[in-house]
């Protein structure tokens, strides 16, 4: 992808990469099999979480009069209690009330899941005045997503990485990316071990061949079982995603990731106002806040809307491959049907839905 | 109501008793505060800036204050090393060291769970995890499971103390039909909360230097080695400046206690060391890392180098008896196996867990000086927490303090 596109923390050595275009096949729209779009189906009603705590509007309420003497919402009450205060600070001021307390996001129905959005869209243009799009679309029905990386192709551009971090309004100080790619030396094997994930130098290096890594979206993912507050969990279209605001920041998650796939908030997140994406979802790239986890959501945003995620369309050499695998002819379905494929780590019993194949 | 009567104005005398006494005790306790405060300023900033000002990073995402929380459950465990002698074996010995032990184990107590807020990313949304007004995640998350026996354990320990002093108190014998029953669930409780604590990382199969079986009951060995060792150090504090009689007999009981244990401990890390270097396998440069370093990286090199020497001198100082008999070696041994087992139960266990990283990537962690702090803070409320309850149960026991009426 461009060569104005640069990594974050980049030296700016690598201005004569290949100017590509989003695909292998040299061509920038479909007709390769590497373009492949989800089937857009139509919304339905979310049946698949069991809502076992259906009871999240009396226990919030519930929990307001308990919490009216902790100190957490003292600044909010004020603010909401003042005289002077004009209309539009109250009513800041009671959307940061509402959404202190609020439940899951996993557990709400999708009338509350839409009241959250829209207090997050009406708070964004409260401070900022500016608006932006939040969606809160629930998985489709008969979509389980997948993904496939090409060994053979992978060029270590890092194109990929750019573009999710700016799909994904990661925090730019410190330089968070999902994605790693480790550069690997020739006849060695998959040896991660002497293998180089933060490399300054021009690509491809004489001698090396690379490999990324992100979350992989188990199917049996550990770090959902151990979450103490369910605040991250499997969707029905196979995406582990992470509610933000119930994530309690206990980092249990990221030591049971075999995958080094979870990622920290260590301060408070900052993307300049220009570069924030604002087409969002809830699940998906949203902004965070300090002290919670997030990871590779396969750009919910974009894959439930039928697109690729921006990762596979940034790559310049084909090498990433996403689809539905329950559809028997999208790519995803024909590269595992036909290609000798591998995961990582699959001794752990994880059932990661991210294949490895070589040409 | 009566009760609550004396109830009254035994936390008035307790506060009379707790805010008087000798030059050296307040200077002690004003030490303490000071430390509190330095912990809570360090705290302030670490709420203001978030974790980043602590040495964790993506790649070690825990460290010491995760390292503190699992060495300090082993010493809240460790009290029912003294509770089962006591009030299960009918062993009259220990009935004076029992009430510190007790006292210690909710002093411990108080540190983990200050330590585990301490470490979360979130701790205004704390609520998320209480029952009925959160989502606990229950049982499939080991920390929900940890959240319930550490504060289970919490009100065993306070409750049951709590009775006996409270009839002391009022010049009454505590009865043993109501305390019995508390102290053996107490005894069971006790190895649950260490067990529990272990399989917190035990069933990690991410983390190969974690998952492995012996991680429980090392967990164990280890808390009976380093808790009763720090009760013999308490007692000999107490014995010496307060009017509390601790009969050396009790004092060599437990003694034999922290040896036994200290022996087993000993013989698990062999075990461990045999399997992990022995045919080693790609699952043993976590304890490559630990006690070789990998790569020229090898900054827990010189704490567990001081780690096994000073256990292995303890456990063998310990082991004889006229060593061990000698009070002046017993509390030298009592007190480098503390240390020994605070470093190898501390962060030389939980920051190998994470290097080499779950693709071989060797990231070192060093604590900063906040995250020093708000350590050195929390265990000072631990110590002031223990002397307020201590200095209460003492004047109750010595008869000091009475409810008047």
């Amino acid at each position: 992808m461009g060569s104005n596109k640069k990594k974050w923390f980049s030296l700016n050595l690598s201005n004569n990469k290949p100017n590509g275009t989003s695909c292998g096949c040299g061509k920038s729209s479909d007709g390769c099999g590497s373009h492949n779009p989800t089937p857009n189906k139509d919304e339905r009603t979310k049946d698949g979480f069991e809502q076992v705590f259906d009871v999240k509007m009396s226990r919030r309420t519930a929990f307001k009069q308990l919490a009216a003497s902790l100190a957490i919402g003292a600044g909010a009450v004020s603010t909401s209690c003042s005289i002077i205060a004009g209309d539009e600070s109250k009513e800041k001021a009671q959307i940061d009330w509402e959404e202190q307390f609020k439940g899951n996001y996993k557990l709400m129905s999708d009338d509350e899941k839409k009241a959250t959005v829209d207090r997050l869209v009406r708070s964004y243009q409260l401070r900022t005045g500016k608006t932006l799009n939040m969606s809160s679309k629930n998985a489709e029905k008969d979509v389980l997503f997948g993904y496939a990386f090409n060994i053979s192709k992978c060029q270590g551009y890092m194109d990929c990485v750019s573009a999710c971090v700016e799909e994904n309004n990661q925090d730019r100080n410190s330089q968070m990316q999902y994605i790693r790619i480790h550069e690997m030396k020739d006849g060695k094997g998959f040896n991660f071990n002497e293998a180089d994930d933060n490399y300054y130098h021009e690509v491809p290096a004489e001698g090396h061949f690379y490999m990324g890594t992100q979350c992989f979206h188990c199917d049996n993912p550990p770090c959902v079982e151990v979450c103490p507050v369910q605040a991250t969990w499997r969707e029905d279209d196979g995406l582990v995603v992470v509610d933000y605001d119930w994530c309690v920041g206990c980092r249990y998650c990221m030591a049971a990731c075999p995958y080094d796939g979870r990622r920290f908030n260590w301060s408070k997140p900052e993307v300049p106002e220009e570069e924030i994406n604002k087409n969002q979802h809830y699940l998906g790239n949203r902004m965070r806040k300090k002290g919670v986890m997030e990871k590779c959501t396969f750009c919910v945003q974009r894959s439930r809307v039928g697109k690729n995620p921006a990762c596979v369309e940034a790559c310049p050499t084909g090498a990433r491959i996403f689809g539905n695998l329950l559809d028997p002819n999208s790519t995803i379905r024909w590269v595992l049907e036909n290609k000798k494929v591998f995961r990582l780590k699959e001794d752990l019993g994880t059932e990661p839905k991210f294949w490895y194949f070589m040409d | 109501m009566g009760r609550l009567k004396v109830f009254k104005s035994l936390v008035k005398d307790s506060l009379d008793v707790t805010t008087r006494g000798s030059k050296k005790y307040h200077l002690w306790m004003g030490f303490l505060t000071l430390m509190m405060l330095i912990g809570m300023y360090c705290y302030s900033i670490q709420l203001e800036h978030g974790l980043s000002v602590t040495g964790m990073t993506d790649r070690v995402s825990w460290g010491l204050y995760i390292s503190n929380f699992t060495f300090l459950v082993g010493v809240a465990a460790a009290a029912v090393m003294l509770v089962m002698p006591t009030y299960v074996l009918k062993d009259i010995d220990f009935k004076q060291a029992v009430l510190i032990g007790e006292g210690l184990a909710v002093a411990a107590l108080i540190m983990c769970l200050a330590f585990v807020i301490a470490d979360m990313g979130g701790p205004s949304v704390l609520w998320h995890m209480i029952p009925g007004i959160g989502v606990f995640n229950f049982p499939n998350s080991m920390l929900t499971w940890d959240v319930i026996v550490l504060n289970g354990y919490l009100f065993i320990n306070i409750t049951i103390p709590f009775y006996i002093l409270f009839r002391h108190y009022q010049g009454k014998e505590s009865k043993s039909s109501v305390y019995v029953p508390g102290a053996f669930i107490s005894v069971f409780w006790a190895v649950a909360i260490h067990l529990v604590t272990a399989f917190l990382y035990q069933g990690l199969q991410a983390r190969p230097f974690w998952n492995n079986a012996l991680l429980g009951p090392r967990f164990l060995a280890s808390a009976f080695a380093a808790g009763p060792a720090l009760i013999i150090l308490v007692l000999a504090v107490i014995r010496t400046y307060t009017s509390f009689k601790v009969e050396d007999k009790t004092i060599k009981k437990i003694a034999m206690v922290v040896t036994v244990a200290a022996q087993i401990n000993l013989i698990m890390l062999i075990s461990e060391l045999f399997k992990e270097f022995y045919a080693p396998t790609h699952h043993s440069e976590s304890a490559y890392y630990l006690f070789f370093g990998l790569h020229g990286k090898d900054a827990l090199l010189p704490w567990i180098w001081t780690a096994i020497p000073l256990n292995v001198l303890a456990t063998v100082l310990l082991t004889f008896h006229k060593l061990r008999n000698n009070f002046k070696v017993l509390f030298f041994s009592c007190f480098i196996l503390f240390i020994a087992i605070w470093i190898e139960k501390g962060f030389g266990l939980i920051v190998p867990g994470f290097i080499p990283g779950p693709y071989g990537k060797i990231a070192e962690y060093l604590p900063t000086g906040i995250e020093i702090g708000v350590t050195l803070g929390i265990w000072a409320l631990g110590a002031f927490v223990f002397t307020i309850l201590a200095k209460t149960a003492i004047s109750i026991e010595t008869g000091k303090l009475r409810y008047k009426n």
